[in-house]
């Protein structure tokens, strides 16, 4: 009798015997985890997905800076910053349910599409337990829609479009940041005390979710105190010389420009306006004004002088003197040598209101962490006291009318807050026509 | 009436910089039969060369002022530009002011250098590659190119004003009657490219050097037959194109605030000036560069937008298309260019 060995025996048995060790495993994987990325050893991984290339780098890069800050502060590093202010006292700076927070970064490059695999990427290689940042309504949209897909939490970065809470909201995704409702609500009665009930406005909008929505808001809140709107005109989003867009308002009798436009596209049209001499332009007796409803500082800075005086409205700025505000401004400004921008700021409350949410769930599943922030009333991180409203998962507090300054002292010092719109004046009906349209479902956890 | 002017205006204002880069796009492709796709990327380092004479001039030492505070509570460190210490702030002030217009002259041996060093490291070794290999290689040069701007400047526009006086706005239509206002610095930068334009051509055509540039951009193996190096002609020749597409860079700063992706917005509808006007022909590039400028213009009216939307977005593409059905070499097109 031979004992004989082929190979083709050892490969199946092979095979036999690593299937028969890997089906527990298998089994395991699948029965054992209660929902995405389930935190087993002693961290936990945070994704920040934001344009780190692309037009909207610069500002990626601030909310990277904030990112980084508030991994500091959770993990009981640095000065604490905003942890020290914050209303709930959860968080003791020893990370997450006592779980080092680590962090993976994405790059979004402000396109959907590569938003979307870079958030993928880090919940399926990296572990990610929750996804936040960006700079784009569309982006966002895109994004949150695929962490409701995937079961992580979506906690929005920069966006500003009715629809991220509105018509494309998600019970996995909550967003910190303002939307263009609350811009126009808070900028119609200042516009009002400073140029009047009986004004022409002229929409020049950028061609895309945000600007849509915005320009709806404006619209509907400048009409309601009075004013008449002339013309809305589209404009694409890769437009860089608006001269062709601006010539038109001049013979249009328009005496107020609404430039319903973000970054490069708002440096570009408002520069160009100034150019065409729209501010000297006197008609219909009164004074051509421009308004701006969504400033930036980061954007202001490539406007320069030509933002001088003109009104718009903000999140936050680092001018604030409230506790939570000083708190950041000086854990950020030591750190890194500048302020901190608005984008900065929200991210690192982002940050900050997901961990202190699964510090009170006592879990990092998504559906825990949902419970513990819908509904959830907070103070201390800079904007008054804020709620984040369970039915569609926005945040609602006080908003800023800013305004272009005459005499900057420094070249952070761009914009100066004219008013600070209390949060009641600012809210609206959950079943709202301008964010009706989606449904918030019910949160996946992944399991 | 004042509407349709200011579009005319307005389009020949967007036409100078189309023509300028169509120019030396065309310029490059006639010499030396390349098609380069860096050229936006030229035009994109010079209008960075403005803003880097612009911080060369705000070039500051701080004086702390204990007085006043910064952001954080510290003594405030007051910046004074070093030209305002050494010229007193009125005469420094004014240097500052005038940063744009002085940054030509430090663009022009930039770009010339830029040029030279990018055909002679790169470019000249793909003269007999397909022109495929040359687009690849070129925009990936141009990718590349954009990325260490964006490395040194950040990803956001960077204001660039023109100078104070020149910043205003002028009455066009006072001496007929009519009201059309128009930017001083716009009516500037169209007059500017006229003078470039001219000089070019006034070049090519009253020069020896031009004259042997266009023998050779006519039939490059003749020349070379009578013993003249016409290589190191064109290659000045592509320095020269640079030089073109970095003023018109540096002159665009005050319309529009630079950005490390500048290059780019322009590059694709150049490529379509060239076409329209017909490979490797100067005349047709100026004369492509106005004419889908000034039609950019009139679609984005609101009066053409409302019979077509969407017009303003595709005009230049769907007059390109008519015009390459009913003439396949573009408007200035010659025979044999790119047809072989």
């Amino acid at each position: 009798m031979t004992n004989t060995v082929s190979r083709r025996g050892v490969l199946q048995r092979g095979a036999i015997a690593g299937a028969g060790v890997a089906l527990p495993t298998i089994f395991t994987a699948s029965s054992a985890a209660a929902y995405t990325n389930e935190p087993t050893g002693g961290t936990v991984t945070l994704g920040f997905n934001v344009p780190q290339t692309g037009a909207y780098a610069d500002e990626g890069a601030d909310e990277l800076r904030a990112y980084e800050l508030a991994v500091e502060h959770l993990n009981g590093g640095g000065d604490g910053g905003m942890m020290n202010t914050f209303s709930s006292k959860a968080l003791q700076g020893n990370g997450i349910l006592g779980k080092k927070v680590n962090f993976v970064t994405g790059d979004t490059q402000t396109k959907s599409d590569a938003a979307r695999a870079s958030a993928k990427s880090m919940i399926e290689k990296d572990g990610a337990v929750m996804i936040t940042g960006g700079s784009s309504s569309g982006v966002a949209i895109a994004v949150q829609g695929l962490c409701q897909e995937a079961g992580v939490i979506f906690m929005a970065g920069l966006t500003h479009s009715n629809d991220t809470t509105g018509k494309d909201k998600k019970a996995n995704g909550f967003r910190h940041f303002f939307n263009g409702y609350m811009s126009a609500a808070a900028l119609a009665p200042v516009l009002k005390n400073l140029y009047g009930t009986d004004r022409t406005a002229y929409h020049l909008t950028a061609d895309y979710t945000w600007g849509w929505t915005q320009e709806e808001s404006i619209a509907a809140a400048t009409e309601a105190m009075g004013w008449n709107t002339v013309n809305k005109v589209r404009t694409p989003l890769a437009a860089t010389d608006f001269s062709s867009y601006i010539a038109p308002v001049l013979n249009s009798g328009a005496d107020v420009l609404v430039l319903n436009h973000y970054g490069g596209n708002m440096v570009n049209s408002l520069t160009n306006a100034v150019q065409f001499g729209l501010r000297e332009k006197v008609v219909n007796g009164k004074n051509f004004e421009i308004v701006v409803p969504l400033y930036s500082r980061l954007m202001a800075k490539g406007a320069g002088e030509n933002v001088k005086g003109i009104h718009g409205s903000t999140n936050w700025h680092w001018t604030l003197q409230d506790e939570g505000s000083k708190a950041f401004v000086k854990s950020f400004g030591t750190k890194y040598g500048f302020p901190p921008s608005q984008a900065a700021h929200t991210v690192y409350c982002q940050t900050m209101l997901y961990a202190d949410a699964a510090q009170r769930a006592g879990t990092f599943n998504p559906c825990g962490i949902a419970e513990a922030l819908e509904g959830y009333e907070f103070d201390g991180l800079g904007n008054g006291k804020t709620l984040y409203r369970a039915d569609d998962h926005q945040c609602f507090k006080d908003v800023l009318v800013v305004r272009g300054k005459e005499n900057p002292t420094s070249e952070f010092d761009l914009l100066e807050v004219v008013e600070v719109t209390p949060r009641a004046q600012v809210e609206y009906a959950p079943d709202h026509p301008m964010f009706a349209g989606g449904q918030l479902g019910s949160c996946n956890s992944g399991a | 009436m004042d509407a349709i002017l200011l579009q005319i205006l307005n389009g020949l204002d967007k036409g100078s910089a189309y023509a300028l880069i169509a120019l030396g796009l065309t310029l490059i492709f006639g010499t030396l039969g390349v098609v380069n796709f860096a050229h936006g990327a030229l035009f994109m380092i010079g209008a960075f060369c403005a803003v880097t004479v612009q911080r060369l001039l705000n070039l500051s030492f701080e004086v702390v002022d204990p007085d006043k505070t910064d952001f954080l509570g510290q003594p405030l460190k007051v910046k004074t530009p070093y030209v305002e210490a050494w010229f007193g702030p009125e005469m420094g002030g004014a240097i500052i002011d005038w940063a744009v217009p002085l940054a030509i002259l430090f663009a022009i041996p930039i770009m010339i250098g830029v040029g030279y060093v990018m055909e002679r490291g790169l470019i000249k070794h793909f003269y007999k590659r397909p022109h495929a290999d040359q687009i690849l290689v070129t925009f990936g040069l141009a990718i590349v190119l954009q990325e260490v701007v964006k490395y040194f400047y950040g990803a956001n526009p960077i204001q660039t004003p023109a100078p104070e006086s020149l910043n205003g706005i002028v009455n066009l239509g006072a001496v007929i009657g009519m009201d059309i206002v128009y930017p001083v610095w716009r009516v500037v930068y169209f007059l500017f490219s006229v003078v470039i334009i001219g000089g070019i051509f006034s070049f090519l055509q009253f020069t020896t050097f031009g004259m042997v540039v266009r023998a050779g951009m006519a039939d490059r193996e003749t020349v070379g037959l009578l013993g003249i190096n016409i290589d190191r002609r064109f290659t000045i020749m592509f320095g020269i194109a640079a030089a073109v597409a970095g003023l018109a860079g540096v002159m665009y700063t005050p319309i529009n605030s630079p950005n490390y992706h500048m290059g780019m917005d322009f590059l694709v509808l150049s490529f379509v000036v060239v076409v329209v006007g017909g490979m490797g022909s100067l005349p047709g590039a100026v004369l492509a560069g106005f004419m889908l400028g000034v039609l950019e213009s009139f679609a984005s009216m609101n009066e053409i937008k409302s019979i077509i939307p969407g017009i303003d977005q595709i005009i230049i593409y769907v007059v390109a298309i008519i015009i390459l059905l009913t003439r396949p070499r573009g408007l200035m097109g010659r025979k044999g260019v790119m047809e072989d």
